[in-house]
């Protein structure tokens, strides 16, 4: 199969064709996936009461499947092609994108921010539109955040959603047990969330790449678990909620306040509108995603962001030139659980409720997916994978319980087109022969 | 001492099946050093695959259970290892000799594909499944506490070990068996010696599903109930069994899988049920920090 694969992926279209390669080939790709359908497909089970099960069939779907692939299997290799430009393909678009983007970034950053400033006020922005924007914000903090310690310091984390949990149990548990406010509780969740990273990364940071990535994610599960089952502390399954709103310097976003205390609509003589705090809130998230940015584009060009990119690239030489990998290591981490702990912070207070629930093993998945589709260590990167893999299952919705069955595919599809992400553009920050297209923001 | 043994012998029918999924875990890291992270839905379609082929037998009127379990295991290994192969050839096998984390990428979702694949098709609910294999023996009995062994918790353990001493012998001395191994060690020379590499990873994804696939089926008949996000949790602890028992080594999977069992047998007999998942993870780091190899894992030589 895979010979007759390979005679007709290797000749373009101009040689005569083989047909019959091509049809064997198609066929037995309807066959795999007829012997895939028949079992989870072609037959489903159901309850029939009293804790038995029944079989219904669906040989039908079974049948459609195989011609899907059969004829997409046909059509795959019968597209039309350039001989000349084989290799370029469909992602020259987004080729010629990452090359541009990364030429021209001040110009496409100062575009990115303005239009994200004025978003909330565009004559089309609905609160629904606003409030996807936060959520995609919240992805990109969270990205730019993971890129520190992925796509800088080139150290893979599966368990970064613990951070965020970290953070925002924090900012939650500080306001009910402390009554803090938003803003005060908002360094000691960076700080907490930070020794947390700390504390987890002193032991096994030591360890290959690969080891860290299970032991991450074993440190993610551990927090999840302990939230959910330390309850008096936690509220276990049920969550803590009431976690208070943010306020503006002291303002509160509210249609009406108690004694003593002038809300924000009364503060400058407006019309209440809840749309307010959305707005707010966005802008919140936004000024944090910046800071963000802006802290580790700062990071970068210091000595310990030279240390985290040589690390990635060759841990050897870098011990022999006399850096401690570990110290190294364990700096990346710290700062990208800050990070993570600030952005969880902000979920708490916007959200207004949080639970265990929130912070599963797929959260991990999808900030990490969020740093490696977008290209690692490419910020602009982050940004568009963020708002491709928010607003994927929002257009889902329509089909709502197929949402997530496209992500899986849309992760595997763009990671099989473009494995190196979507805006690839790694080159050092720093290179002996300076390149007069090297910016900042990549 | 009653109590213990029994708790022993769960832990040993637990550590059976995490052991034959960290197979599965073990083989592919080995030859091409990738997590897949799909293995996990795997283990989860077979244990659906295989309820399915239960319950088309026992439509079909067979009742004597050696031979429906015999068919049942022939028809879950043959159907689910279909999965692993269809998951490489079009998850993996593209991205071969891209950087380390693409091939992860995309293997985290193909496990989110199909966690939603299985719960769409066969809806979210746990499946209930008849006890098929009953009843046991009294093994010994002290102060009023019976030490029960099902034949269920036999018929496991001793599938097994039956397994593993097929599958040992397959890797040690068959052709294929030579050619997995050449490739563990070095993929390029393996090439170069005119070793099919892609068929031969092919052939590792495939055995790999069907042991997992034998794990799904022992799972479905021990609890009795499936549902779509079994693999999750279960994938995660056989891979850690298999970073205990030494990644690439495939008694260092079968040992770091009985030792994972018997902790969250005996985790969850002393102390508490709820933190017996944390145990594990805890184990896990406690191996790597001490010994990163871990226990019958070759150190690796870190080249320049």
């Amino acid at each position: 199969m895979t010979a007759a694969a390979g005679l007709a992926v290797e000749k373009p279209a101009r040689t005569p064709l083989y047909w019959s390669a091509l049809f064997k080939d198609a066929i037995l790709a309807a066959l795999v996936a007829t012997l895939l359908a028949l079992p989870l497909v072609g037959m489903q089970t159901y309850d029939i009461g009293g804790g038995a099960l029944g079989i219904r069939t669906h040989f039908d779907w079974v049948a459609t499947a195989a011609a899907a692939v059969f004829a997409g299997r046909l059509a795959w290799h019968l597209r039309p092609r350039h001989p000349r430009r084989a290799e370029a393909g469909g992602d020259k678009v987004f080729s010629r994108l990452a090359t541009w983007s990364s030429r021209r970034t001040p110009l496409v950053a100062a575009a990115g921010i303005a239009f994200a400033v004025v978003l909330p006020f565009l004559p089309f922005s609905s609160r629904y539109l606003i409030d996807l924007g936060t959520t995609v914000l919240i992805y990109v903090m969270l990205g730019w955040g993971l890129n520190v310690v992925v796509g800088l310091a080139g150290l893979l984390d599966l368990g970064y959603v613990a951070f965020y949990a970290v953070g925002a149990y924090t900012c939650a548990l500080l306001a009910r047990d402390l009554g803090l406010t938003f803003w005060e509780a908002l360094p000691f969740s960076g700080l907490v969330a930070a020794g947390f990273g700390v504390i987890l990364g002193f032991p096994v940071l030591r360890l290959r790449g690969d080891y860290l990535a299970i032991v991450t994610l074993g440190f993610g599960e551990i927090i999840r678990i302990v939230l959910l089952n330390w309850s008096p502390v936690t509220g276990g399954p049920n969550g803590i909620s009431d976690i208070p709103r943010p306020s503006f310097f002291g303002l509160p976003f509210a249609r009406s306040a108690p004694e003593g205390v002038t809300t924000f609509h009364q503060f400058f003589g407006i019309e209440f509108s809840p749309n307010q705090r959305v707005v707010f809130l966005y802008l919140v998230i936004l000024a944090l995603a910046l800071v963000t940015n802006l802290f580790t584009l700062r990071l970068r060009k210091l000595p310990i962001g030279r240390a985290w990119e040589a690390l990635r690239e060759d841990e050897i030489a870098c011990r022999a030139l006399g850096i401690n990998p570990t110290n190294v290591k364990l700096s990346a981490f710290g700062i990208g659980a800050m990070l993570g702990g600030f952005a969880g912070s902000f979920f708490a207070t916007r959200q207004g409720f949080i639970s265990p629930e929130s912070f599963t093993f797929t959260e991990s998945a999808t900030i990490l997916a969020i740093v490696v589709l977008g290209g690692m260590g490419s910020q602009m990167g982050v940004v568009l994978a963020a708002i491709l893999l928010v607003t994927l299952p929002e257009f889902g919705r329509a089909f709502a319980e197929f949402r997530m069955l496209l992500f899986g595919a849309a992760m595997v599809a763009i990671m099989v087109w473009r494995p190196r992400g979507l805006l690839a553009h790694r080159e050092p920050s720093l290179r002996l022969a300076p390149h007069e297209s090297g910016g900042a923001l990549r | 001492m009653a109590y213990f043994l029994q708790q022993l012998i769960n832990g040993l029918t637990l550590g059976s099946i995490y052991g034959l999924i960290a197979i599965g875990y073990t083989m592919v890291y080995g030859i091409i050093g990738m997590i897949n992270f799909a293995h996990g839905e795997i283990y989860m379609i077979g244990a659906f695959v295989s309820i399915i082929a239960l319950l088309v037998l026992g439509l079909a009127g067979i009742s004597y259970v050696p031979l429906a379990l015999a068919l049942v295991l022939l028809t879950t290994m043959f159907f689910t290892s279909i999965y692993g192969w269809t998951v490489e050839r079009l998850a993996y096998r593209p991205l071969r000799g891209s950087h380390r984390l693409a091939p992860l990428i995309s293997a985290i979702g193909m496990s989110i594909f199909l966690q939603n694949y299985v719960q769409i098709l066969q809806g979210a609910r746990e499946k209930p499944m008849p006890p098929l294999v009953q009843g046991g023996f009294t093994v010994f009995e002290s102060g009023g506490f019976a030490v029960r062994l099902s034949y269920l918790q036999l018929f496991i353990i001793l599938l097994t070990l039956v397994l593993m001493t097929g599958f040992t012998t397959l890797i040690a001395a068959t052709r294929l068996g030579r050619a997995q191994r050449a490739c563990a060690q070095d993929i390029r020379m393996a090439a170069l010696l005119g070793v099919d590499v892609d068929r031969v990873i092919s052939t590792t994804f495939v055995m790999g599903a069907a042991l997992a696939a034998v794990a799904g089926l022992m799972v479905t008949l021990y609890y009795g109930v499936v549902d779509f996000f079994i693999g999750f949790l279960a994938g995660v602890k056989a891979f850690t069994a298999a970073v205990l028992g030494g990644i690439g080594s495939l008694p260092g999977a079968m040992l770091g899988g009985i030792l994972i069992g018997l902790i969250e047998a005996f985790w969850s007999g002393y102390f508490s049920a709820e933190y017996k998942d944390v145990s594990v993870f805890v184990v896990l780091i406690l191996v790597l920090v001490f010994r990163p190899t871990g226990l019958l894992g070759q150190p690796e030589l870190e080249k320049v």
